[in-house]
């Protein structure tokens, strides 16, 4: 069989994909260095106090026991507390593991217990007591509400709303005005993965750390610096993700403990959270919105009023885009948003999943929704009524917005011109059946990446970044770039991916990497040709058909051959014969892609989204609250598509997950205690099986070649965005009830 | 986890003389996860599994007797009890996953323990875990928890489907202990919480459940199992109902009906029962049903929502069990 190049825009199944179901793809728990000590947190069970103290002689007596780090026995960490700060750049202070007796948020690790065998260290930590002096809190999100504040500093990400017009006057003289409260309660990431560290400490003292992270050099920094250590000391692995959602942004806690017991114990260790343990960190925080809407009787759009509040912490200004979206998205003259942030005593909640657009966008589609119903007018259209071809908040034009397409196309594979208006007017059996659709908007991200690219003397291409797939399928889509750009069939192409040594680039998230890392591969894959070209016509003794073509450039690269554009298909060279042509061992170069000058002020001058139309069939029982999504179609523009298989999967996950916002997820806080009850996965529910229709993911054709090198935006977190308001719209048209919290339990 | 020892006796002789703070271990779907999070401390794990439990067979009378040890799996697939006993069937199809009812035994479903948030989490208080420290489920995160047979001390909902089941099909449990042999009636079988919310049922100390019997009755097609939970499978149920009926000429002539998901152990009424039989069936005399079955329910903080729901679910499942529709389990709408 010949192998041939792929490329940019095939679906090609995952070449990891054997790799990982059968167990040779190692994650951050999974390497067994040498005399390695199993490290088990104990958990603050009080929300705000102080340590007393810490009894852990019983502990100390189970066998196998080596030592009990608290904040008492720690060894050395940085002084200052900016040296804790991570590349998310919360702003405020940031929680330092052990570092004082002070507690600030329930679960918060008082000690970690290490141990010959796991078994060990979790039973001791269970036998580690702790005396807490403790503190009034509030950990009530409705309480917090009072304390509401915008911070001084906001997140370097932040987007802050910009008003036009009038919005309240437009208000008070709309014809048309919808209100609403709307809630969704936080939730937690749940990888499949659960966090997990394993440091191993080389024969040179050196650190390398296996971890579960989007950002093995953002974990890297974080730890030398936290740490006191120099770069060349800690090394930062992950080269297999399951899943993050964002958890992974930040380093948390078991990676700084873990490293903390290396250092003090010289010992390779390892710190693993339980499932239960997962609630102890990152969450997407509880949010409310209320929204006002103002419009003609025609359905012409007037006034749009948003306020938001989302959850953070005592300690950190946890910050999302909560309330811009309806502002980008739709013409309206007059339109005014306000965000500020509640703090409660709990850990900072984080980024998760599209974080600010999943909850911003949901609930305002849902109020979109009311409104095109209290003006009489389908959803679609008046979603197509008031369709701004501009970026409206900040008057600004896109590089592309094919959403009235993704609408259309939807619609039409959904079958949404059959609908009936009217809610309640559709049943089958005992069940109502309503239809809703949403739209969805996401950034379409673009950050500088490098990348290396090898040419070795067996003829393999080997590609080098410090991306992470957090199971997205980066290391196909890179694979596919390579395959094209260069000219060699995917099977002779070697990904490196997930170690902080590797060239630069930016944490996994925000749908960039597609876009980023893909690019910075292109450019070293053309610049490796390049100079493998140029090599050999400066050093090559060689057949005269070659010689020729290197000179006229009529020498292409193809399948993993050089061959002549011109003569015949029989003079081929393969990679090997070239590579030992050119009396070196291997070729390399390393390339970063950079917006460039042009791309930076075009990027100024133009706003970039990704964009979508989500359409529902939901069946509900009306008696019993039981509600069936029976069919979901997205119809997705993010330009180019890299891998329409790994792409589809990625949207139909976020689809799922979404699902999960709709109609299942909640973290359930109690507030007498702080904590987060139903941390288990029996009772933290997340779609089964039975709860997801098979799911129609469509891509829009959208050619975009300013968004980014390769025009492509990205589709990470496109498909939570518009899926669970589709699904709440449509129980509204089922049921004729609206319902503005989610998720939408039965009984609720 | 903590420490334990461990044995596998193969005689029940053996099984029963038991040190103290012993458990019997079975599937393990529950034991072992509760051990993991440190609510269950067992010094002593005591396998039966070399016991001769395993055996599904008819009774000279008429019945049936299901061993302690048959998964739930093989139990829902079983020849005579997806014949005579369909309602069984549907209620262990209804609860857990497969993976689950592949490995959970019969008896491991009767002695599992509650789902409740706050006996899961060690640093809760809770008077079913650890005796005297009190109920943090009252006036906490309590959707799941019970609204009947409550008392000061617990909330707990027992979480069981197949035992809804088995107390609609008034099935006995057998028990052997260091006494001797004792049948229990499965609808006595689970204690209500009272003062002494740690004992979840009848069994002494070094006392095994070998066996379940079902009595030699039909409900040809008048019976259903329908549950209401937060997702569409792999759920505990928020509301369940297990009803049989034997219709004679369009007239009740004899009724069972027993409700999960809302009491502190599976819930019947026996009046309840009772004015079902000799009467027509009728939306009218089951909402008098329903009315009789939540009598004295308890809400608190987050769970009223259950007793909006329960007459719902207990009309509907009689709708269905007397127009002999059973609700399947496989496909997900409701009839």
């Amino acid at each position: 069989m010949t192998l041939v190049s792929a490329k940019i825009g095939q679906s090609v199944s995952r070449i990891d994909g054997f790799a990982k179901v059968t167990g040779q793809a190692r994650y951050a728990a999974e390497p067994h260095p040498a005399g390695m000590l199993y490290g088990f947190i104990v958990n603050s069970p009080v929300v705000r106090g102080k340590i007393e103290a810490i009894r852990d002689e019983a502990a100390r007596a189970v066998p196998g026991v080596v030592e009990i780090m608290t904040h008492l026995n720690r060894p050395h960490t940085a002084l200052f507390e900016k040296s804790y700060v991570d590349g998310l750049g919360v702003p405020g202070s940031p929680y330092r593991p052990l570092h004082d007796g002070e507690i600030r948020f329930n679960g918060q690790p008082v000690a970690v217990v290490f141990a010959e065998t796991f078994e060990a260290a979790r039973e001791a930590a269970m036998l580690v007591e702790v005396d807490y002096e403790r503190w009034p809190h509030n950990a009530d999100f409705e309480a917090a509400l009072h304390q509401k504040y915008m911070p001084e500093k906001p997140r370097s990400n932040y987007v802050p709303p910009k008003s036009r017009g009038n919005a309240a006057e437009a208000y008070a003289l709309s014809p048309v005005k919808v209100e609403g409260h709307y809630h969704l309660a936080p939730e937690h990431h749940n990888p499949m993965e659960m966090h997990a560290t394993t440091v191993i400490v080389e024969d040179d003292g050196t650190f390398t750390v296996w971890d579960k992270t989007q950002g093995p050099q953002a974990v890297q920094a974080y730890l030398t610096s936290a740490l006191s250590l120099s770069k060349d000391q800690v090394r930062v692995r992950n080269p297999y993700v399951g899943g993050a959602f964002g958890s992974g942004l930040r380093a948390q806690h078991n990676v700084f403990l873990a490293a903390l017991g290396a250092k003090m114990l010289k010992r390779s260790v390892r710190v693993s959270l339980t499932r239960q343990q997962m609630f102890t960190h990152v969450f997407r925080p509880e949010a409310i919105m209320d929204i006002a809407l103002g419009a003609t009787l025609d359905g012409t759009l007037q006034s749009m009023i948003v306020q938001g509040v989302t959850d953070t912490s005592r300690f950190e200004h946890n910050m999302e885009n909560l309330v811009v979206w309806g502002l980008i998205n739709y013409k309206c003259p007059n339109a005014t948003a306000d965000y500020k942030v509640a703090p409660r005593d709990t850990y900072t909640s984080s980024d998760m999943r599209a974080p600010g657009a999943a909850t911003g966008v949901n609930l305002f589609e849902m109020a979109i929704d009311e409104m095109a119903y209290a003006c009489t007018m389908d959803p679609l259209k008046f979603r197509l009524h008031n369709y701004s071809d501009v970026d409206a908040m900040h008057d600004m034009p896109l590089t592309s917005k094919a959403l009235k397409e993704a609408m259309v196309q939807g619609a039409d594979r959904f079958g949404w011109h059959d609908r009936p208006m009217a809610p309640k007017s559709m049943r089958d059996g005992k069940e109502l059946v309503g239809w809703g659709m949403a739209t969805g908007i996401w950034d379409a991200m673009f950050s500088p990446t490098s990348a290396r690219a090898t040419l070795t003397a067996d003829g393999r291409l080997r590609i080098a970044t410090a991306a992470s797939d957090i199971g997205t399928g980066t290391y196909t889509i890179l694979a596919q770039t390579a395959s094209e750009a260069f000219g060699i069939p995917i099977e002779k192409i070697d990904i490196e991916l997930g170690d902080s040594t590797l060239p630069e680039c930016p944490t996994e998230g925000g749908s960039w990497t597609a876009a980023s890392a893909g690019a910075a591969v292109w450019l070293a894959c053309q610049s490796l040709r390049e100079k493998l070209f140029k090599t050999l016509s400066k050093n090559g003794s060689t057949s005269a058909w070659l010689t020729e073509g290197l000179s006229n450039n009529t020498i292409v690269l193809k399948d993993g051959f050089l061959q002549s554009a011109e003569a015949s298909e029989t003079l081929k060279l393969s990679l090997p014969e070239a590579i030992s042509l050119t009396g070196q061992e291997m070729l390399e170069v390393e390339e970063t892609a950079k917006p460039g000058l042009r791309g930076t002020l075009n990027q100024m001058r133009k706003a970039r989204f990704t964009h979508s139309a989500v359409f529902c069939e939901v069946r509900v029982d009306e008696d019993l609250g039981i509600i069936r999504v029976t069919r979901l179609v997205n119809a997705v523009a993010a330009g180019r598509i890299m891998n329409p298989k790994t792409a589809a999967s990625q949207v139909r996950g976020a689809m799922v997950m979404a699902t999960g916002m709709a109609l299942h997820e909640e973290s359930l806080m109690d507030e007498r205690v702080g904590r987060f009850m139903n941390h288990n996965f029996s009772e933290y529910h997340i779609p089964a099986h039975a709860d997801i229709p098979d799911m129609d993911v469509l891509f829009v054709e959208e050619n975009d070649p300013e968004v980014s090198p390769l025009g492509v935006k990205g589709v990470g977190e496109i498909g939570m965005c518009g899926t669970a308001a589709a699904i709440a719209n449509a129980i509204f048209h089922a049921t004729g009830h609206r319902y503005r919290n989610l998720p939408i339990i039965p009984g609720s | 986890m903590r420490h334990f020892s461990y044995s596998r006796p193969e005689t029940f002789e053996n099984a029963s003389h038991i040190p103290d703070h012993a458990r019997y271990l079975a599937g393990g779907t529950n034991l072992i996860d509760l051990m993991k999070s440190d609510v269950e401390r067992p010094e002593h794990v005591v396998d039966l599994n070399a016991l001769p439990m395993s055996q599904i067979e008819e009774r000279p009378a008429g019945g049936l007797r299901i061993g302690a040890l048959v998964t739930n799996a093989d139990t829902a697939a079983h020849p005579l009890v997806t014949e005579r006993y369909p309602l069984l069937a549907s209620a262990i199809l209804a609860g857990a996953s497969p993976q689950i009812r592949n490995r959970a035994t019969n008896g491991g479903n009767l002695n599992q323990r509650t789902r409740c948030h706050y006996f899961y989490d060690p640093d809760m208080a809770c008077n079913k875990r650890s005796p005297g420290t009190g109920c943090s489920a009252k006036g906490g995160r309590n959707r799941i928890m019970a609204i009947l047979g409550t008392s000061d001390a617990c909330i707990a909902t027992f979480p069981s489907d197949m035992c809804v089941a088995l107390a609609a099909l008034n099935a006995t449990v057998n028990l052997i202990g260091p006494e001797g042999e004792r049948a229990v009636a499965l609808r006595d079988y689970h204690r209500l919480p009272e003062d002494t919310p740690w004992q979840d049922n009848v069994l002494r100390k070094g006392e095994i459940v070998t066996s379940i019997d079902l009595p030699p009755i039909s409900f040809g097609k008048n019976h259903t199992y329908l549950k209401v939970r937060d997702r569409l499978s792999f759920a505990f149920a928020i509301v369940s109902v297990a009803v049989g009926l034997q219709v004679e000429n369009n007239t009740i002539r004899k009724a069972s009906i027993a409700m999960g998901g809302v009491g502190t152990k599976p819930w019947c009424v026996p009046e309840a029962e009772t004015l079902l039989e000799g009467k027509v069936p009728s939306p009218s005399l089951f909402r008098d049903v329903a009315e009789c079955l939540l009598q004295g329910a308890v809400t608190d903080r987050d769970n009223a929502a259950k007793l909006k729901l329960a007459p719902r679910v207990i009309i509907r499942a009689l709708l269905q069990a007397a127009a002999g529709t059973p609700q399947s389990q496989t496909y997900k709408s409701i009839s």
